[in-house]
């Protein structure tokens, strides 16, 4: 069967009412959370896994899609009317979309940056349904050296390739690894790092560790510090439609974002903000109103936010087609498959198509349903702008502790929650990036896994690793990953890479 | 966020030697731990004891490198920070860990909520704790009742649904 009869098919599983009652609860919380300085779509789905373990699987996975793209539309919201970017991913957008804003040109800027995020979010989707199969295809010929080289590669892009410090970087990732180690061991049955303590025999839970990051880590950072200015709500004067001009500014890096965010959110190199800043520099030199650039350009909003919304679809090429997430969001969204018993990657594509095929379709509806919540209910979305930020984070820490207590109701899981969420304070204040440490706790098990598999099959013999050509190219590309930067860094030129980094997502 | 201030510049990072110390704690640890496993290689050659190790060595790796910055100074500004609020909130989670199991859910999120709140400027913990405690109190039923979730109950849940 091609794409296309598959994603008919799929349309037919996500069109189910109860599949649109999960999807649109999805989007729904999405955009609220996008919309809310301090929380992004991260944090939500990590605390969405425990309330979800009794649901149906198909339904929650598609409901934290639509938390992933749901997050995308919202972040722009925040940036366009308070200057301060919901998530990482709509850093951008404040710079031209605040300014419009302030002249009294929200409403455009708003109808831009969704009507970019939907168009993006189509053509995104579209391209991941019809590149799947043949990932898929080519997955399927991957051993577990090229899947082992694969995760080292992604190790490597997530930690080192991007961001102020590679020193940082692999040291969140080498403690996430570290992290990865607690519990039995897979193959042997022994108990590692777990200290005669009967709680650490199952290893640490993903969910607590990203909840304590993400939700505690940023409630203290936030809290501690010491100049609070308070931030100030642009009110959406006029018309939130755009004019005819608008249009024609809009469509073209409304296109060039998508095709810009697509292939770097598919690209195991880390999240959709480097799409937005390429989006953004992109406009920045075709644009024929330069001296609008700073001032208020709708072009500096179109782009980047269809590259966000493009690479957003983008990360779940790899995820879905070889179980390997690129960004944080991603990273939790694979805990999500793996609570159900399921692994993403080539196989699924063969054992649960209706589930794969209902998913990637689903986004497509999610999308419609985006752009109608984001257009005429714009004003809905301002007004959780103006919820207090005491009552805000104690919310926050209360559902925060409360999908731990609801996954595992002891004292040790909040110690746990407590301890790593001081870690993730510690971690902020020192400039140590997020993503590594919890992407090294969900991919540290399945690399050594693969490590060992592969080494096995072989002999012990390690030479193994290098003698596929596929794995050794993606070593190689590691290791050019690695120590690139370094030289850069070394001559004084780390400052693009650190403008390429994002914080979190 | 990392904003330079005017200070000398390469001066000795205490802080980040801390940091530095706490790696070498760490890395000895997995070093600890892992020469205490069986190494049952089997066929790869690698066994439970091997991966744990390797990431031992690579965090005594940083551990090193972090001291190199840190005696350097390379280490970024950190942000000024206040410690009463960061406590107040680290004192509320202290507090729900300790009494949930015996006051419940609501009333061990509810001093969570108030403490959460006194340290983003709400101060008045005598209306906060009670807003807490109400609203915990919802978020209780409508998880434990109705998605089935297992919260752990105190006297005023049982005092609400007296059958749990």
């Amino acid at each position: 069967m091609s794409a296309f009869e598959f994603l008919l098919q799929g349309l037919g599983t996500a069109a189910e009412p109860m599949m649109l009652l999960y999807a649109l609860i999805g989007v729904t919380l999405g955009t609220a959370v996008g919309v809310l300085p301090g929380i992004g779509p991260a944090l939500t789905v990590a605390l969405l896994l425990p309330v979800t373990y009794r649901l149906d699987p198909a339904g929650s996975l598609i409901m934290f899609a639509g938390i992933y793209y749901g997050g995308m539309y919202g972040g722009s919201t925040t940036s366009i009317l308070l200057n301060t970017p919901g998530e990482s991913a709509s850093i951008i957008t404040a710079l031209e979309g605040n300014k419009m804003a302030r002249k009294g040109r929200g409403g455009p800027a708003l109808a831009t940056a969704a009507i970019g995020s939907f168009i993006a979010g189509l053509i995104a989707t579209l391209l991941l349904a019809f590149l799947a199969p043949s990932i898929v295809k080519l997955a399927l010929v991957f051993g577990p050296r090229e899947y082992f080289a694969l995760m080292v590669l992604a190790f490597v892009t997530v930690s080192a390739a991007f961001g102020d410090s590679a020193l940082r970087g692999l040291t969140s990732l080498f403690l996430g690894l570290a992290l990865a180690c607690v519990g039995i061991d897979q193959l042997t049955g022994q108990a590692r790092l777990s200290f005669g303590t009967p709680e650490l025999l199952d290893g640490i839970e993903v969910t607590t560790m990203a909840v304590a990051m993400f939700a505690v880590g940023e409630a203290l950072f936030i809290a501690g510090q010491r100049n609070q200015q308070e931030d100030e709500v642009t009110a959406v004067k006029g018309s939130i439609w755009m004019s005819a001009r608008d249009w024609a500014r809009s469509w073209k890096p409304w296109l060039r974002g998508t095709f810009i965010g697509f292939p770097i959110g598919a690209m195991p190199a880390g999240g959709a903000e480097i799409g937005t800043f390429l989006s953004y520099a992109t406009e920045k030199k075709l644009t024929k109103h330069p001296e609008e650039f700073g001032h208020g350009a709708i072009e500096g909003v179109a782009g980047p936010e269809a590259a966000n919304n493009a690479s957003a679809a983008g990360t779940l090429v790899p995820l879905l087609t070889l179980g390997l997430p690129t960004s944080a969001t991603a990273a939790i969204m694979l805990a999500g498959f793996q609570q159900f018993g399921l692994q993403p990657g080539p196989l699924l594509f063969a054992t649960n198509p209706t589930l794969v095929w209902g998913l990637i379709a689903s986004l497509l509806i999610a999308n419609a349903m985006l752009l109608v919540l984001n257009l005429p209910m714009i004003g809905l979305w301002v007004k959780l702008l103006t919820v207090p930020k005491p009552w805000l984070y104690a919310g926050i820490l209360l559902f925060a502790t409360l999908g731990t207590i609801g996954a595992n109701p002891s004292a040790f899981e909040l110690g746990m929650l407590l301890g790593f969420g001081v870690l993730g304070y510690v971690m902020r204040l020192f400039g140590y990036p997020i993503a590594p440490i919890v992407v090294g706790l969900i991919l540290g098990p399945l690399a050594e896994q693969q490590l060992r598999r592969a080494l096995s099959i072989n002999q012990g013999d390690w030479t193994t690793l290098v003698q596929s050509p596929i794995a050794a190219a993606l070593l190689g590309i590691a290791a050019l990953a690695l120590i690139v930067p370094l030289i850069l860094r070394a001559r004084g030129k780390g400052e693009v890479l650190s403008q390429l980094a994002g914080e979190e997502d | 966020m990392s904003a330079p201030r005017h200070e000398p510049p390469r001066r000795r990072d205490t802080a980040a030697l801390i940091i530095a110390a706490g790696l070498v704690v760490a890395g000895g640890v997995m070093l600890w731990d892992s020469a205490r496993l069986a190494d049952l290689g089997g066929y790869s050659g690698i066994g439970p004891a091997s991966v744990p190790r390797v990431v031992g060595f690579g965090l005594l790796g940083l551990a090193v490198w972090t001291a190199i910055e840190a005696l350097r100074g390379d280490f970024p500004e950190r942000p000024p920070q206040n410690a009463a609020p960061v406590l107040w909130i680290v004192a509320g989670l202290a507090l729900q860990l300790m009494l949930l199991h015996t006051t419940g859910f609501s009333i061990a999120t509810g001093i969570l909520f108030g403490f959460t709140a006194r340290a983003f400027g709400k101060r008045n913990l005598a209306m906060t704790i009670p807003v807490g405690i109400v609203f915990a109190f919802v978020v209780w039923v409508v998880f434990s009742q109705l998605l089935m979730l297992h919260l752990p109950a105190g006297p005023l849940e049982h005092l609400a649904f007296p059958r749990g």
